[in-house]
């Protein structure tokens, strides 16, 4: 019986449709409010100026930004003490100059935790250079995790260098 | 016999009025591969739809396409002729053939302009119709047609609702400095860019109610906390303190975030309203707190921490107090993504040195590792909870892998030109 209904009521339903399109039956809403439209946005970003040629020139030991850590690593070894010292002192002679620190990881594991990771190394270059002589408000220390690595490959040496944390002043940020 | 005939009415029929939608097409679209599918499958023949020839076509592997990708549809070969949803259909061949089910219908035009796709669904052993309806749609929207009838048939044959017709979103790295967030059908078509950038894009996550993503964005040089409007492509910052902001997570009401700041020193999980105000500190301890989901109730937060030494699931309530440890075997298990129906937890555990995907039973906290990948991240629930998309590599690559929560069934979802990952599987929106 239901098997010969229902061709019926289909031809039905399509004579139904046309005069009443909107009603929304069986709460069936249109396929457009799952499919709706996305606008596309472009991210413009930031970008730079020039900064004192103290800052830039290869010579110069302020020149050097990144710190290197060990695996599961986040304390600055003492190789690094000499730059973060210049680096603390140049900051506390020129107070109008700010730092971003950005933490970095390898690639392994989860996107969110490495980021978590990276704000750690950013965050004992932060401490360093405070007891340096920097002051609290001209830095902050962000992570990156793994999203930016200074080298792509797939091997210790690459790792190695990703486990990283780079100093920018403003205008690089 | 008028008045069931106005209940069934009632009950078969789904219309949907149409909008005229300028969509812009990526340009890279997911090629998706099927690498597994499930034990016990149901036999089904889908005939050819009927109707014009070439629209059919469309709509006739849509409908099959779906149903075979889900890994629970074994499809039965259909002697290539066209049957209609009037057609009588030749039981004992079906039988014979293997077949216990049937679909069948045709596509035409509704009389207004638009199409009209029709379909039907018999039990083949017992000879009846176990379901019907009929759809009308734009031209443009007749795969979005057809992955209703799938959804319908799905539904019927299996006794939940199918996820043809959700969206995905996931991010695609092209290049050295390009990404994007993409927005496509959950069988990869029909993607679009929602937002261009020359920094990284992480932790997308749909808002509950469909329309809006919060995500990560680094195109101020550090992680911030963006919410965005799909359709006007409206955004707005939800976290920017100094220091990081990251992880985003959508409380099951959709008035709140859970967020990680790392503005009071170290990580930590804030909470506050979808618009930024109102914000609220949640963990106290030392050292990371991170990557926070709410409890499908939500009274309570999963996140990862390395408060024990090394990084684990916890979990505590949303007014805060003590956490309590949710995974102790092995030394890394990140990534907690609970089930829509509560009753599973989802995340990514180191085992024999590669990151796999892996689901506990939070009743009897038994866990299985659902992946034989190394570098599995980012799990994402299906709507249903059938199956989980997680971003992995395969030779080098960024893909998506889909796995059912049994492990059997398994599809990878590629684009030949980059990177794909971040995955974030929309919810129902109706």
């Amino acid at each position: 019986m239901k098997q010969l209904i229902i061709p019926v009521l289909l031809v039905l339903l399509g004579a139904g449709c046309s005069s009443t399109p909107d009603a929304p039956e069986q709460g069936g809403a249109p396929v457009e409010s799952r499919g709706a439209g996305v606008a596309p946005v472009t991210a413009d970003g930031v970008s730079g100026s020039k900064l004192p040629a103290i800052l830039t020139d290869p010579k110069s030991i302020l020149s050097k930004r990144s710190i290197y850590f060990d695996y599961d690593k986040f304390e600055v070894r003492a190789e690094y003490k000499d730059l973060v010292t210049a680096h603390a002192k140049f900051l506390a002679d020129n107070r109008q100059f700010k730092m971003l620190i950005q933490g970095n990881t390898d690639d392994r594991g989860s996107r969110e935790y490495n980021l978590a990771l990276g704000q750690k190394r950013a965050d004992a270059i932060k401490k360093m250079l405070t007891l340096l002589g920097a002051r609290e408000e001209q830095l902050e220390s962000v992570s990156l995790g793994e999203e930016k690595p200074k080298n792509e490959g797939q091997n210790e040496a690459a790792w190695a260098e990703n486990r990283r944390g780079d100093m920018l002043y403003n205008g690089e940020f | 016999m008028l008045r069931p005939l106005l209940k069934l009415r009632g009950l078969s029929l789904i219309a949907f009025s149409t909008l005229a939608l300028l969509q812009t097409p990526a340009q890279a679209e997911l090629t998706i591969e099927i690498t597994g599918a499930g034990a016990n499958r149901i036999p089904l023949a889908i005939a050819e739809f009927g109707g014009d020839a070439g629209v059919a076509r469309v709509l006739t592997s849509v409908v099959r396409s779906d149903l075979e990708r889900s890994g629970l549809f074994k499809l039965i070969d259909t002697t290539g002729a066209a049957m209609t949803e009037s057609t009588t259909p030749g039981y004992a061949d079906l039988k014979n053939r293997g077949a216990d089910a049937l679909a069948a219908g045709s596509i035409g035009p509704s009389g207004d302009g638009r199409q009209e796709a029709r379909y039907r669904l018999y039990d083949v052993n017992k000879q009846s119709a176990l379901a019907g309806a009929a759809f009308v749609a734009s031209t443009p929207m007749l795969r979005a047609a057809g992955h209703r009838i799938a959804d319908a048939i799905y539904e019927k044959l299996v006794g939940e609702p199918g996820i043809f017709s959700t969206r995905i979103a996931y991010v695609v790295k092209s290049g050295a400095n390009r990404y994007e967030l993409h927005i496509a059908d959950a069988d990869g078509q029909n993607a679009q860019a929602a937002l261009k950038s020359r920094e990284p894009i992480i932790s997308p996550t749909w808002s509950p109610d469909g329309g809006r993503l919060a995500y990560v964005s680094f195109e101020n040089k550090k992680p911030v906390v963006y919410v965005h409007s799909l359709a006007s492509g409206q955004r707005i910052v939800v976290a920017n303190f100094k220091g990081s902001n990251s992880a985003p997570a959508w409380s099951p009401d959709g008035r709140k975030l859970a967020v990680v700041l790392s503005k009071d020193g170290g990580s930590q999980i804030f909470i506050v309203n979808a618009d930024g105000s109102g914000v609220q500190r949640l963990t106290a301890s030392s050292g990371i707190n991170t990557e926070p989901f709410y409890a499908a109730d939500g009274q309570s937060i999963y996140f990862t921490s390395d408060r024990g030494g090394s990084p684990q699931i916890y979990r505590t309530g949303v007014s805060g107090g003590d956490a309590q440890r949710i995974t102790f075997d092995g030394s890394y298990n990140v990534s907690p993504r609970i089930s829509p129906d509560g009753k599973t937890l989802a995340f990514i555990s180191r085992r024999e040195s590669g990151f796999r995907l892996a689901v506990m039973d939070l009743g009897s906290k038994q866990v299985q590792i659902l992946t034989d990948s190394s570098k599995d991240e980012s799990p994402t629930f299906a709507p249903n909870g059938r199956m989980i998309l997680i971003a992995t590599e395969i030779g080098g690559r960024g893909v998506l892998s889909a796995v059912s929560i049994d492990g059997r069934i398994k599809q990878r979802l590629s684009i030949p030109a980059g990177d794909v990952r971040e995955p974030a599987w929309a919810p129902f929106t109706n």
